[in-house]
């Protein structure tokens, strides 16, 4: 049995109608439990007061940003190595997630940074790249709406989904790569010393898990769009070329 | 509500726009989903 076949478009769109509504309720439900457990149910941090609250939602978006641009990335791949339309439409499908995503994580960071830092905004390498990998996304956006070819238009935002991942891996490691700036190391850690003390670190657990549910449950049903889009243009092509 | 102290501002605004961000997100890819299907589903019935 091959794992292909799930990207047959008939097949893609059999096995995620009855996925999705089991996704929706799963991230609802996690969302709604992480947030509220952050927001009401935990204390101040010492040094930060209550902006600390603010992590349920910055850390999670951030990691999906990145993470949306990784699983793009490898849809692109696919895309480029086995010609699956599904996988190309995956990739295009999650772009506006994963701008959204960027872009609450900015915005929360410099609300964030405003009291802690003293200012919302600051060209650290942190901050600077998460700004580019915010461009590459509206540009990869744009680059789809712009070549009427769907193939062609796959080709050329695999291409540059492949150049974009370099801000995505440097918008997750710049802090290592550059050692300043004003945006500090992960908080999440498996060293029990540098990790977010568990008061915080298990509703932001919940929070992570209701980021990345919403994530997939999106990805399918954008993807779901996409396909039915593309049979819609097949057919009105088809019906063109008899009456022409 | 919990006291949020002097930050009541900073943390408010950072829940209610990144909330409104994800709720615009769904919606936006419901609507959508909905209307390309109720095409989509136009098509096939009219062969």
């Amino acid at each position: 049995m091959s794992i292909w076949k799930y990207a047959n478009p008939t097949k893609f769109m059999g096995w995620t109608a009855p996925v999705l509504p089991w996704l929706f309720g799963l991230a609802a439900l996690c969302l709604g439990v992480g947030l509220v457990w952050g927001f009401f149910f935990t204390p101040d941090d010492f040094r930060q007061g209550a902006t600390v609250k603010i992590i349920y939602l910055h850390v999670p978006a951030a990691l999906m940003a990145i993470n949306a641009w990784i699983m793009m990335l490898v849809a692109s791949l696919i895309w480029y190595i086995r010609r699956h339309h599904v996988s190309a439409l995956a990739a295009r499908a999650a772009a506006p997630i994963g701008m959204v995503m960027t872009l609450i994580a900015l915005f929360t960071g410099a609300i964030w940074g405003k009291p802690i830092w003293g200012t919302y905004w600051e060209f650290d390498p942190r901050l600077t790249s998460f700004l580019i990998l915010f461009l590459f996304y509206l540009g990869y956006m744009a680059l789809w709406e712009a070549i009427e070819d769907p193939d062609t238009a796959a080709d050329l935002t695999s291409v540059l989904c492949m150049v974009g991942s370099i801000f995505a891996i440097l918008s997750r490691y710049a802090v290592l790569f550059w050692g300043q700036g004003l945006h500090q190391g992960a908080s999440l850690s498996l060293d029990k010393e540098e990790n977010v003390a568990d008061v915080f670190w298990v509703p932001l657990l919940v929070c992570m898990a209701g980021f990345v549910l919403l994530f997939i449950a999106l990805v399918l049903m954008r993807t779901r769009t996409e396909v039915r889009a593309r049979q819609i243009r097949a057919l009105e092509n088809r019906a063109r070329a008899q009456n022409a | 509500m919990p006291d949020l102290g002097k930050y009541a501002f900073e943390v408010l605004m950072a829940y209610g726009v990144s909330i409104a961000m994800l709720l615009a997100l769904v919606l936006v890819s419901w609507r959508r989903a909905t209307r390309v299907r109720a095409q989509w589903e136009k098509i096939k019935k009219n062969g």
